[in-house]
């Protein structure tokens, strides 16, 4: 029984290979691409259960367990880092995330066709301008002699530094965040949105539902689906704050609320060349980054019957 | 107006009212978006020394002098940036196409027998990764620290792309693939010249997305390479942004005026290594979002 199920199995391979050789030739450098440039890292990323030592190599460093994690956890900015990272998503998801579908759902109750395209060509553009701009018009317009303070000033308020005040950095990050991001977030739902079946707004205003009920009770629903898995795909991301950004942004005077998990791994690992001690912190940071996808989508899945998989 | 009319309700004083509103606030937004791009060109057009003294918001330059052009133009860093972007832009672009159209290839032929173990391979490098160190180590196992090349072959697949791109493949009809193998084409052939002839709009997208991705990243340019003759545009915009650094522009200017040519000079960067960008981004309008939307058909 089963010397033949096996048979089976390899008559299969054999007749796979003859007929698709030339398809598997042609994935081999992906595959290889995917080894060497993601495989071989995660690999590599067990160098956070070692001291390492760039001179004694990936095999003769001392093997020294969760030392490194313990050292994290245990390390006077652990708090502050988790707390900063956490802070930054968390209002990113309460102000960013509803910010684009809110966009969508003005857009699509216009009725001039061009101002609608208009609006979108212009809102889609900052999504296309590098981050090294961006906080370079971020940092420009908030110094002291900036724009923003010479607003404030003409309305009787004083000239400050706003980008060095640590007060001020989370509203300057989710702020800029959203001017970049709310056109082009908005094209997921718009697409979305017009694929709501056009017989349920009818039905609706038979119904005597005005602009608002359809609102409510047609058109959410229909994107509730997009919006969940979008909602999913943001949880999976809140310890995951980009590092580009807050690298660009950032400096000493800010690091207090600024300073998240992903550029401390920089700091600590590409400036301070603790490869060891920086490995185990982005492990940590991805570990749990998994283990909240998973959760949330278990989660939707059982409440809305909606998850990535 | 077609829609109005069709509807049975009749348009209510909120209605109108909404409407208006919806215009006004979709309108501001525009305005909001589009100004620091706006601000910023016109800060470079202005004469450096008027644009120290204006204070609030500019609605078009305040005098009006390329001075500031002429010194970026002539800082050799600006140039030889655009031209090490330009070459990584080139053969990042082409080794990007080719590999993503292999696997996207390979991910939408049907009745392969080891294609499941491969997804699953390639999925998993979406949420699980070695993180920033061990990446940099790679770099540096195979040499590829302190060349173009480690820009350009680490990032050869986005995952993401090559999932879009497949989508994209498994709608063009199978019968067209099906004449092709009974014309005696193999699979080179039929990816050639009937899959990608086919998905010349698609391939568009990805174009724009491997380019603009290209264009604009910084990170591991200022990470690996430590010739700065090397550096591609952004990581020189960096240089010049973060550390207010202008000083090898404004030689020979009057030491009083060095901070109020450095800022126009500043916003004359800005504009210098965005341009392309903005230059070309009407003629693509009409293809980005479509990746967006076959990237939501998959999930």
């Amino acid at each position: 029984m089963k010397t033949k199920e096996r048979e089976s199995f390899w008559i299969r391979v054999k007749k796979d290979w003859k007929r698709n050789r030339s398809l598997y030739l042609m994935v081999l450098p992906v595959i290889l691409f995917y080894v060497l440039f993601h495989y071989k890292p995660m690999y590599g990323a067990l160098i956070a259960f070692q001291d390492y030592n760039p001179r004694l190599g990936f095999s003769g460093s001392e093997w020294v367990g969760f030392d490194q994690f313990n050292r994290f956890f245990t390390s006077p900015y652990f708090g502050r880092l988790v707390k900063n990272t956490l802070l930054l998503s968390v209002y990113g998801i309460l102000f960013g995330f509803p910010a684009p579908i809110i966009l969508a759902l003005l857009l699509n109750e216009l009725r001039a066709k061009r101002f609608k395209k208009t609006v979108q060509t212009i809102t889609y553009l900052p999504h296309f301008i590098s981050l090294v701009v961006v906080t370079g018009i971020i940092k420009d317009f908030t110094q002291s002699t900036g724009l923003i303070n010479d607003i404030i000033v003409m309305f009787g308020g004083e000239r400050s530094s706003l980008i060095q005040n640590p007060a001020l950095y989370r509203t300057i990050y989710i702020v800029s965040d959203i001017w970049q991001g709310i056109g082009w977030g908005s094209i997921i739902y718009l697409s979305a949105l017009s694929g709501v079946d056009q017989q349920l707004y009818e039905a609706a205003s038979i119904d005597g539902a005005g602009r608002w009920k359809q609102l409510i009770h047609v058109t959410l629903p229909g994107i509730a689906p997009t919006i969940v898995i979008m909602l999913i795909m943001r949880m999976g991301q809140l310890l995951g704050t980009g590092y580009e950004k807050t690298i660009l942004l950032y400096n000493e005077a800010t690091y207090e609320t600024a300073d998240v998990i992903a550029s401390y791994i920089y700091r600590v690992g590409i400036l301070e060349r603790n490869w060891s001690y920086s490995t185990a912190i982005g492990l940590f940071n991805s570990v749990i980054n998994l283990a909240l996808l998973i959760v949330t989508n278990k989660i939707s899945k059982r409440v809305s019957e909606t998850s990535l998989w | 107006m077609k829609r109005q009319a069709k509807s049975t309700i009749r348009t209510s004083a909120g209605s109108k009212v909404f409407d208006v509103c919806n215009v006004l606030i979709l309108t501001l937004l525009s305005l909001v978006c589009i100004y620091p791009v706006w601000y910023v060109l016109a800060a470079s057009l202005s004469e450096s020394s008027l644009l120290m003294q204006h204070i609030g918001p500019l609605l078009k330059p305040v005098g009006f002098s390329f001075s500031a052009y002429k010194a970026v133009l002539k800082n050799p860093m600006i140039l030889s940036g655009y031209l090490n972007t330009l070459k990584i832009l080139i053969l990042g672009l082409a080794t990007n196409i080719v590999m993503t159209s292999l696997g996207a290839y390979f991910l939408s032929r049907k009745g392969v027998l080891w294609k499941k173990p491969i997804m699953i391979l390639i999925t998993i490098t979406m949420f699980i990764s070695g993180g920033m160190i061990p990446f940099y180590q790679t770099l540096q196992d195979f040499h590829l620290t302190d060349t173009h090349w480690g820009l350009i072959l680490p990032f050869m697949i986005s995952t993401y792309n090559m999932i879009i791109l497949r989508t994209s493949f498994e709608s063009i009809p199978e019968s067209l693939c099906e004449a092709a193998r009974i014309d005696g084409a193999g699979h080179w052939k039929i990816l050639f010249s009937v899959i990608l002839p086919l998905s010349k709009a698609m391939l568009a997208v990805m174009v724009l997305y491997y380019g603009v991705g290209i264009w604009n990243g910084w990170f591991w340019g200022s990470t690996i390479l430590s010739d700065r003759s090397m550096y591609p545009l952004q990581v020189v915009l960096r240089e010049i942004l973060m550390a207010n650094d202008t000083s090898s522009m404004t030689a020979g200017v009057a030491a009083g005026d060095v901070e109020a040519v450095g800022a126009t000079i500043r916003y004359a960067t800005i504009i210098v290594a965005t341009l392309p960008i903005l230059f070309v981004y009407p003629f693509l309008q009409k293809y980005f979002t479509k990746g967006v939307m076959v990237g939501a058909v998959k999930e």
